[in-house]
């Protein structure tokens, strides 16, 4: 019982990051319907500028732990945004109205472009970051064994709370979210009514992006190390999390996001870590099969 | 910015404007690089991220893209004031005047340019050219050929390619060290005869086992659930240690024999045999023409299928699934064939890779070389055949020049590596192709099937994006 609750927390945790990054894929799914492949890999870059402001924060400015941290994520949510922005701007949007797999393709590309553009100008080797907030909340004791919160495992779960509330508050009382949510339901009579849709799908990647920044804060706080290549597999577990979800669901992001957080860990704890990735890919592949509009999905309807 | 320079027509070239436009390029390409370029973080010997600033860097990569985007619009205007003349009208008819001449002109140069190449660097030299170029650039024609029955043809798009090909290869190398030398061991010098078509069997079966659940899902999802299909494959082999032998991969694998005459310095090896001294030049030779046999045996397949009810029905379902539903079409069968087929030809070029490399690991089987397969595909103009082969010249060869590019390290110091720099350009390539011909490189195609007169396919309707 007491692994089982230890397994919670982290399964928690972990699902925390994926949930922020699974948002980035359902609504840009939701708002023009393409998997956008590089969104991992934008997670990945925000990563490494979260690293890098944190270092000129921490090592050229001398701030304290605390308030680096509260400025690497604001610049990373800003800088993360604008790099997303461009990568809409240039490789998606002079594709939009093309044949079907235009724009799946060029993301495929631009996910490779960014992972060897970051190996290029940072290097191929694991970069550390220190440690911080190592200390460990105990809760109760079983049999001598410790069941505990990390402060940074409470740290990622207050932020994500946070983040996720001031996100729904902007798609859902906002001019922007109203704006957004209209171009989901249809871009043509959006336009017609004034939304410039355009701007809706940018400030979208935008939006995805920011919070694909918050979700790179929080893994190299967890973990406390980053690589080129370490977007891929986080970026294909958050679409298998949005998919789970139901994509196009934001809510149902943030609970696929947990769910595979959770399967993850425990299975992880009780069956086998080496194939704790497997587990994940098969859930992607049952869930699409069986389930393909996910938990909280519409049902696709086509109209010919 | 000078205000005396405001153009009153529309045909006059708007300085201020272009200006202000790579003004802006400049300021979000300066943003970009803030943190990511201006700094770089690297261990001391501590293991500890110490700081290095390289604002210069930001700067420069600044300045470039602010030059970048003023000739842009240069250039941009001036194609504007030339819009009246159409140019490509010539480049079409040069093209129509040597296409009867373009592949008999293009079969007898691949036929002969291994012996090309032995003539003119020798017997030593020549390995690398028919190797890292011939061989290399025809296994990604046959795998794009195979593919290009999935995606082109068919219309599914497959992102887990590579399983079928690291199918086929795990199959020979496993029934070429272990079952043969136990059970047959008089079939020894015939392994990779025999294994053939064993791997591109069971390749095809694990095409039909994995498309079955999915060939109803359409697009995107397809191409996610194949892509997890190829990661679930790739992490067993890492993970299964006693089936696969995990990271450290297979080695020793037996090389093909001259049908029944190895290539070794033996009494009774290939250079015995037929009164030549040794040498591993004629093993490379041979596999050349392996891999280009088999390669033509899968075009030739592709442009019959086209012709028989099957291939039609995957154009068919490509261009409008539900018409196909309407009018009868087995939609799970047709893709479920196209599915098995295109795994077929990927299980043997993996077969084929085994044989050629006497090495295998799960790092061969990376979701890249299925992206690299599939931009092949894509690049080439989807469904095309002849675009296949360009696009792997283009994509493969332009890539092992790269390794070549010795010369680029006086210009940027020794520490400069051009090979680092490939999987960049391959990424920078892919999207740049899309942003100027998303239907690919031969996007214009003849229907397979003409009833009384030829007419244009929604497929060359679409090419500049109409549909």
């Amino acid at each position: 019982m007491a692994i089982f609750i230890q397994q919670l927390i982290n399964g928690l945790t972990l699902g925390s990051i994926y949930g922020l990054i699974a948002i980035g894929y359902t609504m840009v799914f939701g708002i023009i319907g393409m998997v956008n492949f590089a969104h991992g890999d934008v997670f990945m870059v925000s990563a490494f500028i979260a690293l890098l402001l944190f270092l000129v924060a921490t090592t050229l400015l001398g701030f304290g732990i605390v308030p680096a941290l509260f400025l690497v994520l604001v610049l990373g949510m800003l800088i993360t945004g604008l790099w997303n922005w461009t990568i809409e701007r240039t490789a998606y949007r002079p594709l939009r109205g093309s044949f079907r797999l235009a724009p799946l393709i060029s993301a495929i590309g631009m996910s490779i472009l960014l992972s060897n553009l970051i190996q290029v100008i940072q290097g191929p080797r694991n970069k550390p970051v220190p440690p911080m907030f190592t200390q460990v909340l105990p809760l109760f004791e079983e049999n001598g064994y410790t069941v505990g919160i990390g402060y940074k495992q409470i740290v990622i779960m207050v932020v994500t709370a946070v983040l996720l509330g001031l996100f729904w508050y902007i798609v859902q009382k906002t001019p922007l979210g109203r704006a957004q949510r209209a171009c989901e339901q249809d871009q043509k009579m959006a336009a017609l009514l004034g939304i410039d849709v355009d701007k809706t799908i940018s400030l979208t990647f935008v939006l995805g992006a920011a919070l694909a920044a918050v979700a790179g804060v929080m893994y190299i706080m967890y973990y406390g190390v980053i690589n080129f290549s370490d977007g891929f597999v986080p970026g294909v577990k958050a679409f298998t999390a949005a998919v789970l979800g139901g994509i196009g669901s934001l809510p149902g992001a943030v609970i696929g996001g947990l769910l595979i957080g959770l399967i993850e860990t425990m299975w992880s704890a009780y069956f086998s870590i080496d194939y704790k990735d497997v587990a994940a890919f098969s859930i992607l592949a049952i869930t699409l099969v069986f389930l393909p509009t996910g938990l909280l999905g519409r049902p696709e309807v086509e109209k010919v | 910015m000078t205000q005396a320079n405001t153009p009153s027509s529309t045909e006059a070239f708007d300085l201020v404007k272009a200006l202000k436009d790579a003004g802006f390029a400049g300021m979000v390409t300066f943003g970009l690089c803030v943190p990511i370029v201006a700094f770089r973080a690297e261990q001391d010997m501590a293991n500890k991220l110490v700081l290095q600033q390289r604002w210069w860097m930001a700067l420069v990569i600044t300045g470039l893209v602010i030059m970048a985007r003023f000739l842009f619009s240069l250039h941009q205007h001036s194609r504007r004031n030339e819009h009246a003349q159409q140019a490509p009208a010539g480049t079409l008819s040069a093209l129509a005047l040597i296409k009867p001449y373009l592949a008999p002109l293009g079969f007898g140069f691949i036929t002969i340019y291994p012996l090309m190449m032995l003539a003119i660097h020798g017997p030593g030299g020549s390995i690398k050219w028919i190797d890292n170029f011939g061989i290399q650039i025809l296994i990604y024609v046959m795998l794009g050929w195979g593919l290009n029955i999935v995606v082109g043809l068919a219309g599914l798009l497959d992102l887990g390619y590579v399983a079928f090909y690291a199918v086929g290869a795990y199959s020979y190398a496993l029934i070429a060290t272990k079952v043969i030398p136990e059970t047959f061991p008089f079939l020894g010098v015939w392994a990779f005869w025999i294994c053939l078509p064993i791997s591109g069997l069971l390749a095809a079966l694990w095409g039909i086992l994995l498309g079955f659940p999915v060939l109803r899902l359409r697009g995107d999802y397809l191409a996610i659930v194949t892509l997890a299909f190829g990661e679930i494959i790739r992490l067993v082999l890492i993970n299964w240690v006693d089936f696969s032998n995990g990271y450290a991969g297979l080695s020793s694998i037996p090389r093909p024999s001259f049908f029944g005459i190895p290539f070794n310095a033996s009494d009774t090896g290939f250079a015995a045999v037929f009164n030549l001294e040794f040498s591993p030049i004629y093993r490379t030779i041979f596999l050349y023409y392996v891999i280009l046999v088999l390669s033509l045996m899968t075009a030739y397949v592709t442009l019959k299928l086209r012709r028989l009810p099957v291939g039609r029905a995957w154009e068919a379902l490509r261009e409008d699934e539900i018409a196909c539903r309407s009018l009868g079409i087995n939609t799970t069968i047709t893709k479920l064939t196209a599915f098995a087929i295109g795994a077929m030809f990927g299980g043997f070029a993996g077969c084929f890779f085994a044989a050629r490399q006497g090495f295998i690991s799960p790092e061969s089987f990376v979701f890249l070389e299925s992206a690299q397969i599939l931009a092949i595909v894509v690049l080439g103009g989807m469904g095309s055949l002849f675009g296949v082969v360009v696009a792997s010249i283009a994509l493969v060869g332009g890539i092992e020049i790269l390794r070549e590019l010795d010369f680029l390290k006086e210009v940027f110091g020794p520490t400069f590596d051009p090979s680092q720099y490939r999987m960049l350009v391959f990424g920078v390539a892919m999207v740049l192709m899309m942003l100027w011909k998303p239907r690919g490189l031969i996007s214009t195609r003849d229907p397979s099937v003409v009833y009384k007169e030829r007419k244009a396919i929604s497929g060359s309707m679409v090419q500049e994006g109409h549909g």
